[in-house]
């Protein structure tokens, strides 16, 4: 028996696309770039409505020390810097780029390349070349590159393990891009002083461990760990192969570990030391609304409606989700660029939704919950308006993996409920 | 394109409902309850007809009043009204066994706001009400396999409402009966098989714990509860029966009375049981305790309907001082 972590559940797999190449996906006429489309400060926009830009080009700066920097996933011209909504409704500021008709795939490097062997500049190098944490939630990669004095990190752990049905972006990465994963994943080893590389993979994605391993002239050590969402969650993953657990409220780091995203390594490995900067990412597109499903390799900024299309979505879609069925965020707006953490695109026909009945306190819930929380108490919390009870029964360790909604038999929405609560927790003055 | 929907995550969901559970629950039940009816004839049949009729129409009405939210179709109602009629004995009057769903149903689970608020089992409520409201009938045995059971009713059955029952010709004795008060033994394998008498669902052990155990196999009940109930009376029992040979032992324990209905089918029960794993381990060991001390040194014979209820009331506390050990964290 593959390890694994407590709890967690089994949702169907539907990962259709798992046999389909990556194919590169061509250029939309118009790119809308956010420029805060990672976890920290948004990035500073350096370049005027007008300018010509080649692909690769830096267009924006991260200034912060977490935040990072955007560049041109295509060559053309900056038609407009203004504000650009959010899958969250929210708006944004970023940059909207006219495609060059014609534009090549040649990739431009927007700085030389960095000494590999002084790690200072090495890091500095990541930090320019906008990496960000490619399995969805976005935060700088270089972040996790700077270890604070005093401590140690041993594992350099790649996350291969992509638990959400239906994404098989990941799974492609590791077969047409493993020697890519292996040096991103030793390069990290290196700056980092790590120990060891440990890649875990869930067990059904056996032909990307073999893959991986003969990539890997034993330099790093390839583990598989039982199919089960959220298998790839980093502190699941972290639990599955360690038997670490990091602490509520902290980082991988905090138990001596970075976690990196396979296709964040494969990046690393590809644009890093050649100065490169990131300008697209893979990303799955599948469901019953999609003719042509498949991965696609995008160049950052497309609109989902874009891809949608080229895939062939059919006129009846009801749904479309960005990221997985079970974290992703569902969107009525098909202008909404795919980001840097965007995994996925699914459309569905149905739209049904369930009608929710009352908690018949069938603990389904706390026996699903890899937080091992009580999501059932903390939802009812939650309805009473009780915020204080909420945070009691831990809601702030709530990851909002879903896991929980996904196995109630009264349908419960319990994660909008977290939700909702997490927001209005943070409208609080002071939270003891 | 149409116009695209939103929802929030995530966007499966498991193809369980609780309508699923609850049928599945009421399937479960369905062996020992023919058993009853093979055993004690058309009276049984009558009683389990009329506890699951009332039981709907109650909860019909309630609803359209109330919430419109448990629907009759989530089977709810469908196995308080079984469960109350499993645990009834075989001549109880047609109308107290009405009368017993309504205040199963009306008390038991929509005074408390209903489906899900509920403290308390409603079955064994509105079996608690009978049992305190109407002693006499509700000790009242049939012995099982009499040869005219699927020609004519029990005397009881029939009954006028608030009239004085006739007393039976035929009358039997439990097991339990007759070991409080004939201190009388009976074979083992007479109470797991159902050859004994006793309330209509509860006395073959062996059907009660096929279908418990289905449940379990399909994570329809948490199998801890009953393994808690069924340990704890054993051990107990066993350890007192070792001191002083005149308390029974552990396997006559188990297969008297409600003890396998209780545990299985009553102390599972989603709405009043506790949902983290310290809280389930002693809510089962409780209920085990409470049987023995009120089998053992209570008034009455059979403890399993009082034992679960008063469990059923700790669970809220049971469950603040049981919350689970944090991921990464302190408990
Ligand atoms: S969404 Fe939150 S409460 Fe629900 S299972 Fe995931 S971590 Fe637990
Ligand atoms: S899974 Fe749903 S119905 Fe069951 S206890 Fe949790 S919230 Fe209640």
């Amino acid at each position: 028996m593959f390890p694994t972590f407590a709890r967690g559940v089994h949702p169907p797999q539907l990962k259709t696309t798992a046999e389909m190449p990556v194919r590169r996906l061509g250029f939309a006429p118009e790119l809308h770039i956010p420029l805060g489309q990672h976890i920290g400060a948004p990035a500073q926009c350096v370049v005027k409505v007008g300018q010509r830009l080649e692909r690769g080009s830096l267009i924006a700066e991260g200034r912060s020390f977490v935040s990072a920097s955007i560049h041109a996933p295509v060559t053309g011209t900056v038609r407009k810097i203004g504000w650009l909504a959010t899958p969250q409704g929210q708006r944004i500021q970023g940059i909207v780029l006219a495609s060059e008709p014609g534009a090549g795939q040649e990739h431009v490097p927007f700085r030389a390349p960095p000494d590999l062997n002084d790690p200072g500049q090495w890091v500095d190098a990541v930090a320019r070349s906008g990496l960000v944490g490619l399995g969805g939630a976005a935060f700088p990669t270089h972040v996790k590159l700077k270890v604070p004095d005093g401590r140690n990190v041993d594992t350099v752990m790649i996350n291969g393990a992509e638990c959400e049905p239906y994404l098989t972006a990941d799974h492609r990465a590791m077969l047409e891009w493993p020697d890519d994963i292996v040096s991103g994943s030793l390069l990290m080893k290196k700056v980092l002083g790590a120990e060891r590389v440990v890649i875990g993979v869930e067990a059904n994605k056996m032909d990307a461990v073999k893959a991986l391993e003969r990539a890997s002239n034993n330099c790093v050590d390839i583990r598989v760990v039982q199919v089960k969402y959220p298998q790839g969650a980093e502190k699941m993953l972290i639990r599955a192969l360690l038997r670490r657990e990091v602490p509520a409220g902290g980082l991988p780091m905090d138990v001596g570990v970075v976690v990196a995203n396979v296709q964040t390594a494969a990046m690393i490995a590809r644009l890093v030391p050649k100065g490169l900067g990131l300008v697209e990412r893979i990303v799955t597109v599948a469901g019953d609304a999609v003719e042509k499903p498949g991965n696609y390799l995008v160049p950052i900024g497309t609109p989902v409606g874009f891809l949608l299309q080229s895939a062939g979505v059919v006129p009846d879609c009801q749904r479309v989700i960005l990221g997985g069925p079970m974290m992703g965020v569902s969107v009525a707006d098909l202008q909404l660029p795919i980001t840097k953490g965007t995994s996925g695109v699914l459309a569905f026909k149905t739209a049904q939704d369930h009608e929710s009945g009352p908690c018949i306190r069938c603990g389904y819930c706390v026996q699903a919950c890899p937080m091992s929380l009580n999501p059932a108490a903390i939802m009812r919390s939650a309805r009473g308006g009780d915020l204080d009870g909420c945070v009691q029964y831990r809601l702030r360790d709530c990851f909002e993996c879903g896991s929980c909604a996904f196995v109630c038999p009264s349908k419960i929405p319990l994660v909008q409920y977290f939700r909702q609560a997490k927001l209005d927790l943070r409208k609080q003055p002071v939270a003891v | 394109m149409k116009a695209l929907l939103l929802k929030g995550a995530p966007h499966l969901n498991s193809e369980r409902t609780t309508a699923y559970i609850m049928w599945h629950v009421c399937w479960a039940l369905l062996p020992a309850a023919l058993w009853g009816i093979w055993s004690f004839g058309l009276s049984a049949l009558s009683v389990l007809v009329v506890c699951v009729g009332a039981a709907c129409l109650a909860d019909f009405g309630f609803t359209s009043r109330f919430h419109r939210l448990g629907s009759l179709s989530d089977g709810s109602a469908v196995i308080t009204g079984l469960l109350l009629g499993m645990t009834l004995p075989p001549s109880v009057p047609l109308w107290m066994a009405a009368l017993g769903s309504l205040v199963a149903i009306g008390l038991g689970k929509h005074a408390f706001g209903g489906l899900g608020q509920n403290l308390f089992n409603p079955a064994l409520v509105g079996r608690a009400f009978l049992q305190a409201a109407f002693p006499a009938a509700m000790t009242r045995w049939t012995p099982p396999f009499l040869s005219d059971r699927f020609q004519s009713f029990l005397a009881g059955s029939w009954t006028i409402p608030f009239a004085r029952p006739q007393l039976d010709a035929i009358s039997g004795a439990t097991p339990l009966g007759l070991l409080k008060f004939d201190h009388m033994s009976s074979h083992i394998s007479d109470l797991f098989l159902g050859q004994t008498a006793g309330c209509i669902g509860e006395t073959a052990s062996v059907l009660v714990l096929t279908g418990g155990a289905y449940l379990a196999l399909r994570r329809m009940l948490d199998w801890r509860i009953p393994i808690a109930v069924m340990g704890s009376v054993f051990v107990i029992s066993g350890v007192a029966n070792q001191l002083n040979a005149n308390y029974p032992d552990g396997l006559f324990m188990l297969g008297s009375g409600g003890l396998m209905v209780g545990a299985w089918f009553m102390a599972t029960d989603m709405v009043t049981s506790p949902v983290t794993t310290g809280a389930i381990w002693l809510f089962g060991v409780l209920i085990g305790f409470l049987i023995c001390a009120i089998r053992f040194w209570g008034g009455l014979p059979e403890g399993v309907m009082y034992a679960i209820l008063i469990a059923n009331a700790t669970v809220p506390l049971l469950e603040r001082f049981t919350q689970p050990k944090a991921f990464g964290g302190q408990p």
